[in-house]
């Protein structure tokens, strides 16, 4: 009882309460930590029961608790997720998600809209990293992109001035951008990174990409033993295609967020050697994309809220093509619970379940077929349980 | 002499008739000025098309001299209309660029540009932007190609970005709303998208070109990429030969680190242009052998190198002309001498591919002097 009025006396900076979470949750087996768990859809479920039996095997106090997204929508929440999965994270403060396939049509929100807006997650995580044994054409990838998630170009303010002529506004304000780059330099921090890259255009937009420099800037001169740079982001681009040893960690507006973090999972794999996406322009605006299973299932991104709420989320789609032949490739989802475990401070389990995923990965004999190799989902989980 | 005032009388009609109701047909225009381009220089024989250029700063003297020598070895009946950059802000232009220089482009039609180093300071426009807005120039085109011989992780790049040149995210346009909230406006019209899309799809056309896909973040921004890509569609519609796709941005540069040869024409608004452009730059080989070429009203087209002016070899001998050269060579199909255009480009290609003359950037030995003089051997 007094830790929870500690709690939410404290509860504003994330690295406060990641501190009392790590209090919470040191009183660890007898009270396991309580975690939301959104299955989703496709192989969602699949993927969730390997993350559910890696846990246990690795015995990790987490007790899961399952939402999964209705049929009808809920008028609380303006989406198919229903108010009591959003407070249950609100509450649980970490969160497990798995692919979910957006529905078309109107009068609802987007299912990462809702969760975005309602939890308030201001930041998208993405580490990218070359997989070992699996051949790109880039061997040393070791990067994390952290974007911006609720402003910049993505505010969703566009008009029409006159006939022909349509505005769209991005909004930079320093309290987002303070936010964000705290977060980046502390992620950096603790994750024992070297160097902070803000990329931005602010030669040409110099007073929105000026203030979110200022604003690195300011929070870069509290951390004085990591190196901070300024790149431009086509520059950044270019760089990135050439050498991505050059880059550590990436901190960026929502628009080039968006850019940079899928040109990295370009770079490492993030789409299959014969990439198929289909689109359809399904109402005058909409514009619905999918990826077909040959997409890489490894990349994973932490979305972080305020009050230090975690959603983790494997990055690739439901791929319902493969849903239900367990043939999933559950390393993406597992991942992203390990993130988690990770910033529930739980790091010794978080380590060993990483180093079983990589080894199982590396040595190659236990691979699914995204990777290239004849593994069911449940041998390769098997493997990775054995590699504990 | 007859010849020559007929041009002139032709070609300032055509810009009459192309400037005046530019947003009604924009087609007009520069079939009449591809046209009266191809009178001009179909009177060639004994007469020159006049060229403006501009050497640039640091080591741009020294590569628009390997470009003017090229040029000679191949007989491109080119007359070099020099200029350069004045110490004074010239103040009928806000800038560093005289009045001058801007007419001879606009009479020219077609100009080559050095690097310029901007000059840092306040009272005066960016050289660029300067070009950009008296000239109107609202198309970036930036082919892209594997350079036979240069290696890169990557092999088969063959593809051409168009971007947007006037508007978009670029538009300058700023403001604080309160203390400590920013806000950027990004303009989308209908005027400048079919514009562009127009140019994309009549460049694909008449470079044989099969696809041309349009980049955007309409499942985002959807009033201002919705406009853009409606306007694509559009023009699309004209050129049912030629295969039309959309393809939203961060799929694009996922694809295209994975696989370029999915690429043919991109199409996009400024900032994603911008992006997309360097990348594509990237997966060549870097901006030392990237050809650029503006193009703007009235069918003038401005070939630039987009690297930078290198002060630290100015003067050496040490510099890369390829992408110089290389958009002197678009300048050339832009004019239609389509035969030295391709003997030049084979001969720069054939070169680098040797790999017995080449310069510091591409791991070589050779000089600026070397290396053109190879050049002008492989012609």
């Amino acid at each position: 009882m007094a830790s929870r009025l500690v709690r939410r006396f404290f509860q504003s900076p994330p690295v406060v309460s990641s501190l009392l979470r790590s209090l919470s949750s040191v009183a660890s087996p007898s009270q396991p930590i309580r975690v939301t768990l959104f299955p989703g859809d496709g192989i969602g479920p699949e993927i969730s029961q390997s993350v559910k039996q890696v846990f246990s095997a690795a015995e990790v106090p987490i007790e899961w608790e399952e939402h999964f997204v209705g049929d009808k929508v809920d008028p609380r929440t303006e989406s198919f997720l229903t108010w009591e999965s959003l407070e249950s994270v609100r509450k649980n403060g970490a969160g497990l998600k798995g692919p979910m396939a957006t529905p078309i049509g109107k009068g609802f929100r987007s299912l990462n809209l809702t969760l975005r807006k309602e939890l308030g997650l201001y930041v998208n995580v993405r580490p990218c990293f070359s997989i070992p044994g699996y051949k790109t054409r880039y061997d040393s990838v070791n990067l994390v992109t952290i974007r911006e998630n609720t402003e910049g170009e993505y505010s969703g303010l566009e008009h029409q001035v006159v006939r022909g002529v349509v505005e769209s506004l991005k909004i930079i304000t320093r309290q987002a951008s303070l936010r964000v780059a705290e977060y980046a330099f502390h992620y950096a921090k603790t994750n024992g990174r070297q160097k902070v890259s803000a990329i931005h255009k602010a030669n040409i937009m110099k007073k929105t990409d000026g203030l979110f420099l200022k604003c690195c800037r300011e929070v870069a001169e509290k951390y004085p033993e990591i190196n901070y740079e300024e790149v431009i982001i086509d520059n950044c681009c270019m760089m990135l295609v050439k050498n991505p040893a050059l880059f550590d960690v990436l901190v960026m507006p929502n628009l080039y967020g968006d850019i940079i973090s899928d040109l990295c999972a370009g770079l490492v794999g993030g789409l299959g050697l014969t990439p198929r996406y289909s689109y359809s322009t399904l109402t005058s605006h909409m514009i619905y994309f999918s990826m077909s299973f040959l997409m890489i299932l490894i990349l994973y991104s932490c979305n972080i809220g305020e009050k230090g709420i975690v959603v983790a989320e494997a990055v690739h789609g439901s791929a319902p093509d493969i849903a239900g032949k367990n043939l999933a490739n559950p390393t993406a989802l597992l991942l992203s619970a390990v993130a988690m475990l990770r910033t529930l401070e739980l790091r010794v389990k978080a380590d060993q379940i990483h180093d079983a995923i990589f080894k199982t990965i590396a040595e190659g004999k236990y691979r699914t077929g995204d990777l290239g190799g004849t593994s069911s989902t449940r041998e390769f989980t098997k493997a990775v349980c054995d590699n504990l | 002499m007859a010849s020559q005032i007929a041009r002139r009388v032709l070609r300032s009609r055509a810009n009459e008739i192309f400037l005046a109701p530019s947003f009604s047909n924009p087609n007009s225009g520069r079939v009449f000025s591809s046209f009266d381009r191809s009178l001009s220089s179909a009177a060639v024989g004994s007469d020159l098309i006049r060229a403006t250029l501009f050497p640039g700063d640091g080591i741009g003297p020294e590569i628009a001299e390997s470009v003017k020598q090229v040029f000679r070895s191949a007989e491109v009946p080119i007359e070099w209309e020099e200029h350069y950059v004045g110490q004074e802000i010239d103040p009928r232009t806000q800038s560093f660029l005289t009045w001058e220089s801007l007419e001879s482009v606009r009479q020219n039609g077609v100009g080559l540009k050095g690097p310029m180093a901007t000059p840092i300071g306040k009272g005066h426009r960016s050289l660029n932007l300067t070009l950009r807005k008296e000239l109107n120039l609202y198309a970036n085109v930036r082919p892209c190609y594997s350079l036979p011989g240069y290696k890169t992780r990557y092999d088969d790049v063959n593809l051409i970005t168009i971007r947007e040149n006037t508007e978009g995210e670029y538009s300058g346009l700023e403001h604080q709303v309160v203390r400590g909230v920013v806000e950027s406006l990004k303009i989308i019209t209908r005027q400048a998208s079919l514009r562009v899309a127009e140019y994309a799809f009549h460049y694909a056309k008449t470079h044989g070109r099969d696809r041309v896909s349009a980049i955007h973040k309409a499942n985002i921004m959807q009033k201002t990429d919705g406009l853009f890509l409606k306007c694509c569609r559009e023009v699309a519609e004209k050129y049912p030969e030629i295969k039309y796709e959309e393809v939203v941005i961060d799929n694009c540069c996922m694809m295209l680190v994975k696989n370029p040869a999915l690429f043919d024409v991109l199409v996009m608004p400024n900032l994603y242009g911008d992006i997309i452009s360097d990348l594509c730059a990237g997966l060549v080989g870097g901006l030392g052998l990237t050809p650029s070429c503006n193009i703007g009203e009235g069918g003038i087209a401005l070939a630039e190198a987009v690297h930078g002016s290198a002060p630290d070899i100015a003067g050496k001998n040490l510099a890369n002309p390829t992408a110089l050269l290389l958009s002197a060579v678009t300048m050339l199909h832009h004019l239609k001498l389509h035969d030295k255009a391709d003997r030049i480009h084979d001969a720069i290609v054939n070169t680098i591919a040797e790999g017995k003359y080449r310069t510091a950037d591409l791991g070589g030995t050779s000089s600026t002097t070397d290396f053109t003089k190879a050049i002008c051997d492989h012609l």
